[in-house]
């Protein structure tokens, strides 16, 4: 019976990213209509998340540190924290549109339709031009690990694509938590920008930067400290600012799996207590 | 005149109706404002007095970015987008032959909206940030004054920029991808990024005569003080040339457009 139970979970997991894989093609399909727009876009996409690093550098042209962290130090988190949400973006940064399915009501379309309606929510829109964001903070990343003196053991490297990973989840899970959020304020896309896009701000510098409580509450409430700043601390052998034991360093596919966990609920939560606007 | 005047009134209710989305703007805004503030303070830090600013006062630079942000529209969306999708679909053909001119149309309603988003998204981060940092506001309201008059410049230059934008969507159909690259000229050019004081050399220098530093940089130093007298005169001098070479270009571009395109399904 559990096996039976097992094979039908397992097979609705498949059906849902097979439907997943389907979608996100046809809208890259789609957008290859406008090939013009699509290159000026993906362009536009590299270099806009390039001119956080411009103004990182700009900075760094005045002072040889900031916070006690050096240029290849702060381009290194920047590298991480971008990847990270770069891959988050492009799998599943779609799903911020959702309130605006729900005020025009087309996302009853997606309720009637005999595939997952997360596979679908998470594949609307897919936009292959976020490749652009991932390759700009991908090549600063690899530049970062050219000029940081560190002790590479092998725990070390292990750790780089662990974080990368674990950061992936967790601004996923932003995104999904933000999904959820507009089942029931659907104009209030902003506010998982300012956790999302502000998150990655944030983790693009060090922690000595902020006041304490800003960095407390990015490690207890929100936690975008696990997407860069404790795994990097141990990378770099730096001292942890909120002077936390060193075994939080080794947290964040913890922290990632609890912020999954909470945005499967809250995404359960929205989309069972989902009225349609009845028109 | 009358008719701009209900326009510019009309785009100010219809951005002021939503009002969870200006509440979760300004929430934006704050958290934007906080994470920048911190940076620009450790910058401080190591070197007071850069560019001229005061600790204080380069936290007052990053908090006004926050609150202009939406008023002169950097990062672009609002009419443009619309105007755009009006062209690609061909429905600007009704709008030409309406008995209104298409440019100062659309240039009132999109003042009614600044207006919105200087008192809905600009007034709330400001006064949060005065409760937390410290910041450098003006006890002379003459200096208000000529703050708002430098805003309201910027927020024509910034309209006459979106607004050939829009019109390049007669040949390209889809101006998405404009649309993002002069976004991204916004938020370098502006002083949204940094001040414009801290840009090395020559990129300093041409970034201060581009019309982007009409829409933040020069408003920001003006409310800082920084422009007084002739040099008040000069800054204010310089957005208005800005605003009236753009527009007029905006007009330029709009006949030839009107003349030379064939609106499909006409």
């Amino acid at each position: 019976m559990a096996e039976d139970l097992r094979a039908v979970e397992g097979s609705r997991l498949a059906d849902g990213v097979r439907a997943y894989l389907i979608i996100a093609w046809m809208w890259v399909r789609s957008t290859m209509a406008y090939r013009a727009s699509f290159i000026m876009l993906t362009i536009g996409q590299f270099l806009g998340s390039g001119l956080d690093f411009a103004a990182i550098m700009l900075m760094f042209a005045h002072t040889p540190h900031l916070g006690g962290f050096s240029l290849g130090e702060v381009a290194f988190l920047y590298g991480t924290s971008g990847v990270a949400l770069g891959l988050a973006d492009l799998l599943i940064g779609n799903t911020d549109k959702l309130g605006q399915r729900v005020r025009d009501g087309s996302f009853d379309t997606l309720l009637v339709r005999p595939v997952p309606v997360f596979a679908q929510v998470a594949a609307d829109r897919f936009a292959l031009r976020r490749v652009g964001r991932i390759s700009q903070t991908a090549v600063v990343l690899g530049w970062s690990f050219t000029v940081i003196e560190v002790d590479w053991t092998v725990g070390r490297v292990l750790m780089v694509p662990l974080m990368i990973l674990s950061g992936t989840a967790i601004f996923g899970s932003l995104f999904v938590l933000g999904a959820a959020f507009q089942f029931w304020a659907s104009d209030a896309a902003e506010v998982q920008n300012a956790f999302i896009y502000g998150g990655n701000t944030l983790t693009q510098f060090p922690p000595t930067v902020f006041a304490k409580d800003l960095v407390r509450g990015a490690t207890f409430l929100v936690p975008l400290a696990f997407v860069n700043w404790m795994p990097a601390l141990y990378i770099l052998g730096r001292p942890d600012p909120l002077a936390l034991p060193r075994l939080m360093d080794f947290a964040s596919p913890v922290a990632a799996a609890l912020s999954c966990a909470v945005a499967a609920l809250a995404w359960r939560a929205g989309l069972r207590g989902y009225r349609s606007t009845g028109s | 005149m009358g008719l701009y005047a209900v326009v510019a009134a009309l785009g100010f209710r219809r951005y002021a109706t939503y009002r969870v989305a200006t509440a979760a703007g300004v929430f934006t805004n704050t958290v934007f404002g906080f994470v920048m503030a911190y940076t620009y303070m450790a910058l401080w830090d190591e070197r007071p007095h850069l560019g001229g600013y005061g600790v204080a006062q380069a936290v007052t630079f990053v908090w006004m970015g926050q609150s202009l942000l939406a008023a002169s529209s950097i990062l672009g969306g609002g009419f443009e987008q619309e105007l755009a999708e009006r062209i690609r679909k061909g429905d600007v053909a009704i709008d030409l032959y309406r008995p209104a001119d298409l440019q100062l149309w659309w240039l009132a309603s999109d003042l009614g909206r600044a207006a919105f988003h200087l008192l809905g998204r600009g007034v709330a981060p400001t006064a949060a940030a005065a409760f937390f940092f410290p910041l450098t506001l003006p006890d002379s309201p003459v200096t208000w004054l000529f703050f708002l008059l430098s805003v309201a410049l910027g927020v024509v230059v910034s309209f006459a920029i979106r607004y050939l934008v829009a019109l390049t969507s007669f040949w390209l159909l889809d101006a998405s991808g404009i649309q993002q690259i002069t976004a991204l000229a916004g938020i370098f050019f502006s002083g949204m990024l940094l001040p414009l004081a801290l840009f090395p050399g020559r990129l300093g220098d041409v970034a201060r005569v581009l019309p982007w530093s009409a829409m933040l940089q020069i408003p920001v130093d003006v409310l800082l003080g920084r422009h007084t007298g002739g040099g008040l005169a000069q800054a204010l001098a310089f957005q208005a040339g800005w605003a009236a070479a753009l527009l007029a270009a905006g007009r330029l571009v709009g006949m030839f457009a009107t003349r030379k395109v064939v609106v499909q399904g006409g």
